[in-house]
This record gives C-alpha cells, structure tokens and sequence, in this order.
C-alpha cells in the first residue's frame, strides 16, 4: 500500500510540477521572449513594465494559456469518464456525438444563414463570434439531451455509444452538402473553426472559460466511486448497490458539459481526450478513479499547454491549427500505450 | 441442518418482457434455502438455470409470485438495500485495467463505504481476512491480469465475502477450470457455507462434485420445473433419471454417477470380476459391443486372467486362441474376429 500510494502521489506531485512549468513555459516563449521577472511584475506586483509586453502578455498569452489549460483538464477528463463508462479504450469525449452536434451548430450558422440571407457570413465581425458560440452550445446541448433521453429509455450502454457514433455520421453528411452550397470563403472560415484554436478568447472570457472547465473537472471526482464500480461492469457494480441507470444519465451529463463548452469555444479538438486517459491509466497504475480523474486534469492541461507551445514555436511566421499538433502528439501516445500494454501482455 | 430460513421462493415465474409479450421460461417454482447451507442449482443449458439466477440476484424482474431475502420481499428490495444482503460472483469477464487483488476485494465494501469509496481501518481488516479465507492471501497486491483463472475466481469470491452478506450467489464458477481448481473452489464455498454460516447459491455443470458436496440440488428440468432436496433424497426417489432420460447418458443409480450410453449391435460373454472387468466392459461398451455374464452354453468368450499380470484371453470353440496384456490389443483382435 505505501508503495502505491507513494507511486501515485509522486505522479501527481511531478504532473503538478509539469504543469506549472509548462505554464511558465507558454508566457515566456513566442515570437517574442519575454524575461520571467517582466511577466512576475505584469501579473503579480503591476509595477511599469514595457507596453508591448504588457500587451503581449495579458491579450494573448495570458488568455491562451488559461484556455489550453482549461480545454486539456476538461478534454482528459471526459475522455476517462467515456473510456470507463463505455469499457471501451478507443472511446473519447466526440464518441457521443456531441462535438458533432456543435460542429452542425456552427456549419448551420456559417454557411446556412449566409446562403439563405445572402451575405457572406465574415461580413458580420463580432456578431459573428458570438453567433459560432452560441450556435455551438446549442448543437452541442440538443445531441447531449438527445443522448440523455436514449441512456434513459433504452438503457444500454453499447445503443449509447452506438447511436453516438451514429449522430456523428449524419452531422457530417450534413454538414458536408452545407459545404457543397455555401461560398467559398464561409467555407474555408468553417475549415479554420474545425482546426481548433486555443487563441479565440480574450482575457475576461478566457477567465469565465477557465472556471466553468477547471471546477466541473475536479468536481468529477465526486463520480469516481460510481466509476471504479462500473468498471466492473453492470452486473457486479448493481450488485455492490449503485444505481446504474442514475449514475450512467450524471457521467454522461458531466462529460457531455465539458465536451460541450470546450467544442463551442476552441471548435472540435481532437485526440487529447483519446490519449490522456490512456496516459493517466499508464503512469499512476491504478484502477482508482479518484487518482486517475485527478491525473487525466492535470496531464490533459500539461498536453494542451505543450500542444499550444508547439503550435507557436518561435521561429514560424504563423501559429500552426492546433489540431495538428494535437494528432501529432496524441497518435504516437496511444500507440505507444498500446505496444506497452502487447510487451506486458495485456491487451485489455 | 435446521438453520434461519434465508431465501424462500415461492409460485416464481420467471421469464422475459413485459404484459403480452412476456415470455415465460418457469412458472411455479417452489424453493427455500436454510443458513449455513451449500445449494447446488443443477440444469442442462437453456432450461432457465441463469435466468432464475438473475432474477434472485434482481438483475431482471419475475414475471409473478413471490421471492423472500430474510422475509423482505426480494423483488421490491432497491440496489442498495439488497447489496448488503446478496453477494454475486458471475460468469462475466471483467477486465479492470491495473486492479489488483486487495482493489478489487476492497470494491466489496462499497456498499458501507462513503462518497469517494475510501475504506477505514475496519473495512481494511474485512478485506484482508476474505482474502486469506480464500487462500490467496500471498497474491494481495497481484493485479487481476497475472492471475490463473482459478485464483482470479477466488479473488470474486473474496470480493463476495468482503460484501457481508448472508447470501452468496454464484452462476457457474467452476466453469472453464480445469478439474483441481474446480474441486478447489468447491472445497471453498464449502467451507464458507459450514464456518460463516452463510447460504451459498451455486449453479454449475459438476454433478459428481455437487453430489458429494452439496446440502441441497436444485435440480431445473424444462418438463418437471425445480426440483429441490439433498442429493441422496434425490437419488432414492430416481429423479436423475426421468430428468436426463433419452439424452444418451444413463444415470447410474448404485454408483451414483453418470454412465454415457452407446447404442450396442453385438453382444460378447465375458468370465471374469473386479477393476479389470469394468474398464474392459467400458472399453467395449465405447466401440458398441454388450458385455455380458459368460453361461455355461456359451463356446465364445473373454476371460480376464490374473496370475500375477494381467492378461485377456479369448477363447473360440472353447478353445484359447488368443492371450493379450493390454485392452488395446484385446479390442482389435475381438473386433477383428466378428
């Protein structure tokens, strides 16, 4: 017991670590490097500093900091609640549709109204970014309240999942003769939205972003119990005295919300909710879901904050889309995962 | 044994869906179950032996009658309530990634645990004695993937013990194990059933074993329903037979055990008693020949010798025309003589 505790606490303590530096790391590097004593005097003391560091700091780097931070907990988490709840390794916080249904949200509004009102839907600033938001929140909330009602009346979790990956199908048939119709310009913003970006808030949204991701997440471990049971699965958790439909509707609520706000805000990123999990499971080595929701928080913001880094590398004229580098640095960790788990024989 | 009556069904039926579409599997079923005591539920597949488990475990709902758990009505109990009443060990393969042994037993106690499942001291020494009752104590920290199939099933039913019920329910968990471990856990739901004075509930294929070890069969048939009461009972009032007639095998009432039948064409007389008589009499019955008593008219026989070694001698005309040591060689000279 000593030992795994000590095992646990030390991956915590060092994903804390990681984290912070990190954090550090995203203020400091870009385009321009700015001193760590400036950004000390910027954010805490608000003694006179240089303008254009002020500026840089608290209007870029700042706000895209807390959003990658706050997007990466959100994504690690829901992916291990879905991961667990769905006993299946490939599941992911899009599994249930629900980045689709904000995807369809967003296409509706970029490309539908443009057409049918005829206009191009940039013409509209910043009316514009509120309408890709609140487009996006609806979509997303009307698959999560389709799903809701499914897990509630059918009740089985592979119909669930199924009917998931299904909504997806059919958002993006959707979303593709959208495409088909709309002008060429609205289509390529689309593209840039579904890329992702960590960099779309300013500082007081990025602030209101941070909390409703940042608490709903480590709220979650108040679902590990629940969690470790059904990892058991359905028999053996209803025997032990949970009440399995009650606990599948929160787990799905909880992980659709924060697979929702992050979708709406950064659009559909990709793979940090696969491979997060799978890097929690992997270092902590154990069946907990108290430790391991603790642990997909902080590595899924650590993953996001290197993710952003990389996606700014000083040195390149423009930000590289986030979800590239995602993909480039979620693929490697599930297969490495999964060649890990083939060496020690088990492949579960 | 006269001990607390735990578990008492009474005109269950059992079955699928809802209203007119309900499909019945058993109807009327009759049965109690007394502390302290091992029942073996006894069935060929797809007479309904799972679906009666599930609907006492209150994995599905009864289709009608009654079902009592320590006089509280079983089919009315909430998850939480008969958790602490019912312990479950089921056929489901259950992959956990990175639980071990003590993780797995310690889930056990979730239904007296708080919000975050975190165990106290007591719980811990609950723990820790199921999983020395089961003898696996020295695999504690052993994650459930570097388990045999035999210990891994042991580790369910510690988890069963460390859930303190006056019941425990297994659907088949000697299945898929090879015949050590089989008589193994067996030898271990005995014991838990003589010691703790908890009732088990097995399902299971092994009849030899449940017929030695069991306090009570249940035995399921699609024609006669359940039939309940201790294995001797139930060999003196022949119920093995009718239950398991036509199918092939003959239930051997003086030894107790199951005899596969063979359709026999020819019928061979031999002379001879003992070990060596039964297995050459099984080795014939296998290749559809009858072994019968050798009379006096018969000119045609086998003869189990024993002179120090064993031999098989055939006589034709009366006359010895053939010796072997082995069956093996005996069988193809018999059969080669048609």
């Amino acid at each position: 017991m000593i030992h795994k505790l000590g095992r646990i606490s030390i991956v915590i303590t060092l994903a804390t670590l990681l984290l912070v530096f990190l954090v550090l790391l995203n203020l400091v590097l870009g385009s321009i490097h700015i001193p760590l004593s400036e950004i000390k005097a910027i954010l805490f003391t608000g003694e006179e500093v240089n303008r254009i560091y002020e500026n840089i700091i608290l209007k870029t780097r700042l706000p895209q900091t807390i959003v990658s931070l706050g997007a990466g907990m959100a994504l690690g988490v829901a992916g291990l609640l879905m991961q667990t709840l769905f006993r299946n390794p490939l599941a992911g916080p899009s599994v249930l549709g629900i980045s689709s249904g904000s995807s369809l949200g967003v296409a509706f509004v970029m490309l539908f109204t443009g057409n049918i009102l005829g206009f191009t839907f940039t013409s509209l600033g910043a009316w514009g970014d509120f309408a890709v938001v609140f487009s996006s929140l609806i979509g997303a909330a009307l698959v999560l309240a389709l799903i809701l009602f499914i897990s509630h009346r059918i009740g089985g979790t592979l119909s669930v999942l199924i009917i998931g990956v299904m909504i997806g199908y059919l958002s993006s048939s959707l979303v593709s003769l959208l495409k088909f119709y709309s002008p060429e310009e609205d289509v390529y913003n689309y593209v840039i939205w579904g890329l992702g970006s960590f960099s779309r808030l300013a500082t007081e949204r990025a602030m209101m972003f941070g909390l409703i991701t940042v608490i709903p997440s480590v709220l979650a471990t108040f679902l590990s119990k629940p969690l470790n049971l059904l990892a058991l699965g359905d028999r053996y958790a209803s025997n032990l005295g949970l009440n399995i439909k009650r606990a599948r509707f929160l787990i799905i609520a909880f992980s659709g919300f924060l697979t929702a706000i992050v979708t709406s805000f950064c659009g559909p990123i990709i793979f940090i909710g696969v491979a997060v999990p799978h890097l929690a499971k992997l270092l902590s080595k154990t069946s907990n879901h108290f430790y391991l929701i603790l642990n997909a928080a902080l590595l899924g913001a650590a993953t996001a904050l290197l993710c952003n880094l990389l996606a700014r590398m000083p040195g390149m004229e423009q930000e590289m889309p986030i979800n590239s580098v995602t993909a480039f640095i979620g693929a490697p960790v599930v297969i490495w995962v999964i060649w890990k788990r083939r060496k020690e024989n088990r492949l579960e | 044994m006269a001990g607390k009556e735990i578990l008492h069904i009474n005109k269950l039926c059992i079955g699928y869906g809802k209203g007119k579409r309900a499909k019945v599997v058993h109807d009327q079923l009759q049965a109690k179950m007394f502390a302290g005591e091992l029942v073996c539920l006894l069935g060929e597949n797809g007479t309904g032996k799972s679906t009666l488990i599930r609907t006492i475990c209150g994995f599905q709902p009864a289709l009608g009658g009654e079902a009592s758990l320590l006089e509280k009505d079983l089919l009315q109990l909430s998850e939480k309530e008969l958790s602490t009443m019912a312990a479950v060990v089921l056929t489901d393969r259950v992959i956990v990634p990175n639980a071990t042994v003590e993780e797995l037993v310690g889930l056990g106690r979730s239904p007296y645990t708080g919000t975050f499942g975190i165990l106290n001291d007591e719980d811990k020494d609950i723990v820790h004695t199921s999983i020395k009752k089961c003898g696996i104590l020295h695999k504690k920290k052993e994650r459930l993937s570097n388990l045999s199939d035999g210990e891994k099933q042991k580790a369910f039913i510690a988890k069963a013990l460390a859930q303190d019920t006056q019941i425990i329910i297994l659907d088949e968990p000697t299945a898929f194990l090879d015949m050590p471990a089989r008589v193994e856990i067996m030898q271990l739901l005995r014991q838990i059933a003589s010691n703790s004075g908890k009732s088990v509930l097995m399902s299971t294929h092994d009849l030899d074993l449940a017929l030695q070890m069991a306090d009570k069969l249940w035995l399921l048939s699609a024609d006669k329903g359940l039939l309940t009461g201790t294995p001797e009972d139930l060999l003196l009032r022949n119920e093995f037979q009718t239950i398991f007639q036509n199918k092939g095998i003959e239930f051997d009432n003086k030894t107790g055990l199951f005899r596969v039948g063979y359709d026999c064409n020819r019928e061979i007389p031999v002379k001879g008693h003992g070990f060596e008589y039964v297995l050459l009499r099984r080795a014939f019955a296998r290749n559809g020949i009858k072994t019968i008593r050798k009379s006096e008219e018969d000119t045609t026989w086998l003869e189990v010798c024993k002179n120090g070694s064993i031999s098989f001698k055939y006589f034709e005309n009366g006359k010895c025309v053939g010796q072997e040591k082995t069956i093996e060689n005996l069988l193809r000279l018999t059969l080669n003589n048609r």
